[in-house]
């Protein structure tokens, strides 16, 4: 094989099954006759301590088969392992505390889904609220609440790492020049969930979980131990499809953890499919990094020294494999380019947040973030043009291979001819051309640059990078990045091969009969491709899996190496039955033939038969030519050095993008006019897969560069829990890049690719906000470039009003606030007396149906809160402070059921206006967690000023001894509706007793 | 994501429909295109004893022109307003803002009146409706009643509809071939909620601007005699006037400065 790419027009095995809704993925399997269903009740707060959990009622409803709480997981499992030695403890369910909004709490199995999440809104559970640690800032505060006692700070690990001498370095170079980011949280989002059928049969202790889990199979020890089993009583097993992963899927194992259990506990398979809502808010994220970085640079822009201190948060837990997204670049912390001194310190951190895990890019996009944005105020600063100064530090060819200043080994490449094909081929000077005319008409339109080392095929062993070279010694070497493939020959001859990598869209069936089709001589067609994997059964290693870019290069590259001795076997016997010399024999076209005599020929067909049919016919060493399964792992992946070093991949493609944005001042929005991304990818297996990559990745990037972010208010709640929050861009808001390619092969991967799917979520995020750096000529960029941050970073004074500016309010700084007057012909006093008398509150709280008086002052009601089609039931308890009889008070309350939570404060003042009429002026604050915050965010202000509005209303009403409220005045928040919901409840009460 | 327990219960006739709401009033709830209400069941935001689905009632999808007003029947798809005669020049609000609406698909499903009954203070049929000064015919067991639209609704998704009422139809006014309009909105994605969205108008009684996404329902301002040259001190007025506020998707400043924007682009759309 020298071509540079192999078959790359054929066209995609399985999208006929896919796009005719015949995929067998997850939900689509069939499952026992007494499979039962798991729902999970959640916390809806994100931190308190779970002062009562109250499971019963859930249990004795009918159809309900058990309820899981950490004591049954306990009992049953041990906490689930993580790579760093730390005090922490991490349960698939809380345990005594709640850490994260979405943390599971218990499960329910029941006989169908329904039932379960029936039985999930009968579990009660108290908790203890503590602060809510939600920013890395705040994570690091002496005095933040600690997520973990045993920890004493939310600091979990601080490494520091020295190469080359940076401080020399900084010393002797003319200029400093820094940036300071944050990289926000977000997910890619798969459009499959997970999903999991689990069982445990108690004659051999084994438990056996079918999952959509993507590996790396590292995790399955992982599982295993949490089980309390040996490895090989957990059969793990994957279906043929996965509807996406994006390294997503690989944070499932918690689950399948708790649904093993549930099955033991249940005595039944059990089956979770996770749900949108779910899988938005609890299931994994990647991380989000607070990076400072300086560069010590010359006045022509040559980065002399680079020195790193970032701060990654992983969320309640640190969960494998974190902190592995802060240690995958740890080869790559000067991108492309030749800088020999480094510095780094790495610092991880616990937030109340989802834990973090695989996510595309993993740790690139936060890497690149941070260093382009550096390449871009470099050149800002010292007055240099961008491209340039990218040239200027590119590392250059002839130092391929190329060995960086941590320890990554470069493979190959041309970066300089990269650059220069991009910038004609893109059209460069066209875009610059294009900016300036732009510019000229006023618009705000700015270029962004960037340059990328792309990793792929990780080193299992860079990990353990966070640990001190001590407590490596101790904990015994990890390295390499195994990958398997088996290519067999059926007693029909026909082939098959097998590999350890279940495909979520990548088209693994297309390009792996392609690579071994090509190396047997025969038709792609001819090959059959199996990707489910079998634990017990298949061959796997721990880096079996879909992940870090893998596939081309390490399990195609196995799979060429087992055709090959295939082929070499088979070619063996078909010499002996043409009676010829080995090296006489041709494998062209599904023949073995003579080579000075093509028409003396066998089919490969009857070659590749015979060891099943006359095995005794073959001559020679070993078994019969039947199958031949391949371990590989590349040589270059050594451990990390007693220096730190450490080359994380195994390959290493190179990426230049620029992009031409505008952005609409009025707006706010940022509009991609064009984006050009080169591409060497080493040797290109099939071209559309490779575009394909490329345009998936870029689609990603763009939503993180632009649109999502897995957000959190203050208090903790989680505000994105649909796709109407968590707002992912779709073909119309997303371009079709224009894709470009260089090659230079890798000479460390048996077919000399390299890795292709995730360099534009790396590239791109950050190539964007170049452009709107330039664009907006600012020096601080805050992603995503929403148009609310667009507006922010423009920081362009409002105009002058005559109206005055609504006074904020004593409550303003909270998510939900309001207030507003009403004036009722009632004295203070009796309002006053009303206020203070259950009987009168259950008759006036909106859909109330009881209140006691728990103390004097202290009352606690259940209510029905509705807004149109939206209502739940809450417990609501309230409390009076400050009470000044009978002018004004102070409440607060605390509101929990179903539809989640709330909390709130508010002070009533009553204002005599005569002797028979009182102005009633109330104000307040409030926040709303759980379900109805995730999903409904948008609404909660509204709803909540109408649930004030109606109580109020429903006072003044009360309190008057006849007649309408004598004339409702505007709130205070600018309510010109608070009257006229006043009368239209009135002709809406007066209507329903006529 | 599993729906709560309800009871199903197909309507076959108006009549149906009032007496079913008669019976279980707030416990029973409407069904029309589901492009809202299914979300809302599944997520158990709402849990209804009744659902009552009057898609198969016949002659409710209708729409016709009628006394100079498009009556739009309760199931009558958003799409099909697509196919109203003449729509561009006989309704060209309706026109302009039906593409802003969600999706083709669930345009295809959603209903004109539903969106209308659901009262989301960021949709673009209830501004309309507002703008166009149309009007909303109830129907309860104790008979119809009709509501104008600045009457109808009362804040976020909420409206003036008793327990026992739905609405029967809404009636949009033709427009005088010397009335001008102009429609803007910016979301987040195409087929998003608006973040805001103007509508202005000018007929004969004179020149205003509705504005949605901003308060709880479509807020209506005349800026009668307004001239071109004071169309920026009108919109910063207008902007300063709404209770803007922050949230996940736009900040108070943002919406503001878009009221100020899309305001300012429509009126001078309709003054030109
Ligand atoms: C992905 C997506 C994007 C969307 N984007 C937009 C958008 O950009 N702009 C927009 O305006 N909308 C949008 N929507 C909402 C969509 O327009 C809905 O169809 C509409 O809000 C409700 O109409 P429906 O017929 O589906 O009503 P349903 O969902 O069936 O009902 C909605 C509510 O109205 C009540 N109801 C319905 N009909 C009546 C009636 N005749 N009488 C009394 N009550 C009734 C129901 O009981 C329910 O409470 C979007 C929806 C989706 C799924």
């Amino acid at each position: 094989m020298n071509s540079d790419t192999l078959n790359s027009d054929s066209p995609r095995i399985e999208d006929g099954p896919l796009v005719t809704g015949r995929g067998r993925f997850m939900d689509d399997l069939p499952v026992s006759v007494r499979t039962a269903q798991m729902a999970v009740f959640r916390s809806s707060v994100a931190h308190a301590r779970i002062a009562r959990l109250n499971v019963d009622e859930a249990r004795l409803l009918p159809g309900v088969l058990a309820v899981i709480t950490s004591r049954e997981v306990m009992a049953h499992t041990a906490p689930l392992a993580v790579g760093i030695r730390v005090p922490v403890e991490c349960w698939p369910v809380a345990v005594d505390r709640v850490r994260y909004v979405g943390e599971p709490v218990a499960v329910v199995v029941a006989e169908s889904r329904y039932i379960a999440e029936d039985a999930v809104d009968l579990i009660e559970v108290d908790y203890e609220p503590y602060e809510p640690v939600m920013s890395i800032d705040h994570a690091l505060k002496a005095d933040a609440a600690i997520l973990h006692d045993k920890l004493g700070s939310n600091l979990c690990s601080d490494r520091s790492f020295c190469y080359g001498e940076p401080d020399a370095a900084f010393e002797q170079s003319d200029h400093t020049v820094s940036v300071d980011v944050l990289y926000p949280r977000n997910s890619c989002t798969p459009i499959e969930t997970y999903g999991i059928v689990a069982d445990y049969d108690a004659h051999t202790n084994t438990y056996e979980a079918l999952t959509n889990f993507q590996g790396p199979f590292s995790i399955h020890t992982v599982v295993a131990r949490a089980l309390k089993v040996a490895g090989t009583q957990l059969r793990l097993k994957t279906p043929p499809d996965s509807g996406g992963s994006f390294g997503v899927k690989q944070a499932q194992f918690p689950y399948v953890v708790l649904a093993c259990v549930a099955a033991r506990v249940a005595g039944v398979p059990v089956k979770w499919i996770e749900d949108r809502v779910e899988h938005l808010t609890a299931s994994v994220s990647a991380t989000s990094r607070q990076t400072t970085l300086r560069a010590a640079v010359s006045s022509e822009g040559r980065v002399l020294a680079l020195d790193w201190s970032q701060v990654e948060d992983v969320g309640a837990f640190i969960r494998a494999p974190e902190p592995a997204t802060l240690y995958r670049m740890m080869g790559n912390m000067c991108g492309a380019y030749d800088i020999q001194n480094l510095r780094i310190r790495n610092r991880i951190v616990m937030t109340n947040r989802t834990p973090t895990g695989l996510n595309r890019g993993f740790g690139g996009p936060q890497v690149y973030y941070a260093l382009e944005r550096l390449m871009q105020r470099i050149a800002v600063e010292l007055k240099l043009d961008p491209v340039d100064v990218i040239r200027t530090n590119l590392i250059r060819s002839e130092q391929f291979p190329y060995r960086t200043a941590s320890g990554g080994l470069y493979d190959s490449g041309d970066y300089q001819l990269s650059v220069d094909e991009a910038l004609r081929q893109g059209g460069f000077g066209e875009l610059v051309t294009r900016r300036n005319a732009a510019r000229r008409e006023g618009k705000r339109y700015g270029i962004g640059t960037t340059a990328c080392v792309e990793p792929s095929v990780s080193n299992m062993g860079y990990i353990t990078a966070v640990l001190t070279p001590e407590e490596r010694a101790k904990a015994g070497p990890k390295n390499g990045a195994i990958s398997t493939a088996t290519v067999s020959v059926d007693p029909s001859g026909s082939v098959a091969v097998h590999v350890a990598s279940v495909p979520q869209g990548q088209g693994h069936r297309t390009v792996l009969a392609n690579v071994v089709g090509d190396e047997l001589g025969l038709d792609a067609a001819e090959i059959t491709v199996v990707t489910e994997l079998d634990t017990t059964r298949d061959g796997w290693s721990i880096a079996s899996g879909n992940y870090s870019s893998r596939f081309a290069a390490a399990v195609c590259g196995a799979a060429s190496i087992a055709a090959d001795r295939l082929r070499l076997r088979l070619t063996e016997v078909a010499a002996s039955q043409l009676n010829v010399r080995v090296d006489e024999v041709r494998l062209i076209k599904g023949a073995f033939s003579c080579a000075d005599d093509a028409t003396r020929a066998i089919s490969f067909k009857r070659v590749a038969s015979t060891g099943h049919w006359a095995p005794g016919t073959i001559t020679g060493d070993g078994p019969p030519p039947l199958r031949e399964t391949v371990f590989w792992t590349p040589p270059e992946l050594a451990a990390p050095d007693a220096d730190d070093r450490v080359n994380s991949s195994l390959c290493h493609g190179f990426i230049f993008d620029f992009c031409g944005v505008e952005v609409d001042v009025d707006t706010g929005q940022v509009t991609i006019d064009k984006y050009v991304t080169m591409h060497d990818c080493g040797r290109v297996l099939h071209q559309g897969m490779v575009d394909g990559q490329i345009t998936g990745g870029f689609a990603h990037a763009v939503g993180a560069a632009i649109y999502e972010e897995l957000a959190y208010a203050q208090d903790g709640s989680f505000v994105a829990g649909t796709f109407a929050d968590y707002p992912v861009p779709t073909s119309m808001e997303i371009p079709d890049p224009v894709i470009l390619h260089t090659c230079t092969p890798s000479p460390f991967t048996p077919l000399g690719a390299k890795g292709v799917g995730e360099g534009n979520t790396m590239s791109t995020p950050v190539c964007l906000a170049n452009a709107v750096a330039d664009a907006l000529d600012v020096d601080d960029v805050q992603l995503p470039l929403s148009p609310t941050n667009i507006l922010k970073m423009m920081n362009v004074a409002e105009p002058e009003t005559s109206t005055p500016a609504a006074s904020p309010g004593a409550f303003a700084s909270r998510p939900i606030h309001g207030g507003g007057s009403v004036t009722v012909n009632a004295t203070p006093l009796k309002i006053w007396l009303m206020l203070l008398d259950p009987q009168t509150l259950r008759e006036i709280v909106p859909g109330c149906h009881s209140v006691d008086r728990v103390s004097g002052t202290d009352f606690v009601a259940h209510v029905r809160f509705g807004v149109g089609p939206v209502s739940g039931d809450y417990k609501v308890e309230i409390g009076l402070f400050d009470l000044d009889e009978p002018h004004s008070a102070s409440l607060v309350g605390n509101a929990t059921g179903a539809l989640g939570n709330g909390s709130g404060e508010g002070r009533i003042e009553l204002k005599p206006v005569d002797k028979t009429q009182t102005e009633i002026v109330w104000e307040y604050g409030a926040h709303a967690g759980g379900r109805v915050a995730s999903v409904g965010s948008r609404l909660l202000n509204g709803a909540t000023r109408i649930v004030m509005n109606r109580f109020f209303e429903a006072l003044g009403r009360q309190a008057q001894d006849e007649g309408s409220p004598s004339g409702a005045e505007p709130g205070s928040d600018n309510e010109p509706e608070t009257g006229l919901i006043g009368r239209a409840l009135d002709r809406l009460l007066k209507r329903g007793d006529s | 994501m599993k729906p709560a327990k309800f009871d199903y219960i197909c309507a076959a006739t108006v009549e149906d429909v009032a007496e079913v709401l008669g019976e279980h009033g707030a416990d029973a709830r409407v069904l029309a295109g589901g492009q809202s209400l299914m979300p809302m069941l599944s997520m158990r935001l709402s849990r209804p004893q009744v659902v009552v689905d009057i898609t198969r009632v016949p002659h409710l999808d209708g729409m016709r022109i009628e006394d100079d007003h498009l009556f739009v029947g309760a199931v009558a798809r958003q799409q099909s307003l697509a196919g109203v005669a003449d729509l561009a020049t006989r309704f060209p609000l309706l026109s302009q803002a039906l593409p802003w609406i969600g999706h083709y698909q669930t345009r295809v499903r959603g209903t004109v009146v539903g969106s209308l009954a659901h009262a989301d203070p960021s949709a673009e049929l209830p501004l309309c409706l507002v703008a166009m000064n149309g009007e909303i015919n109830l129907r309860s067991p104790r008979g119809s009643r009709r509501v104008r639209a600045e009457d109808f609704f009362k804040g976020t998704m909420l409206t003036d509809m008793a327990d026992d009422e739905f609405i029967q139809s809404a009636r949009f006014p033709v427009a005088k071939p010397t009335d001008r309009f102009a429609f803007r909105e910016v979301g987040r994605r195409h087929g998003d909620f608006a973040i805001v969205a103007a509508a202005a108008v000018r007929d004969d009684t004179g020149i205003h601007v509705t504005v949605g996404g901003v308060n709880d329902v479509p807020f209506r301002r005349r800026f009668d005699g307004l001239e071109v040259h004071d169309i920026g001190d009108a919109v910063s007025e207008l902007a300063a006037e709404l209770d803007t506020r922050s949230d996940l998707h736009a900040s108070a400043a943002l919406r503001r400065q878009l009221v100020r924007s899309l305001a300012s682009d429509t009126l001078k759309e309709v003054l030109s």
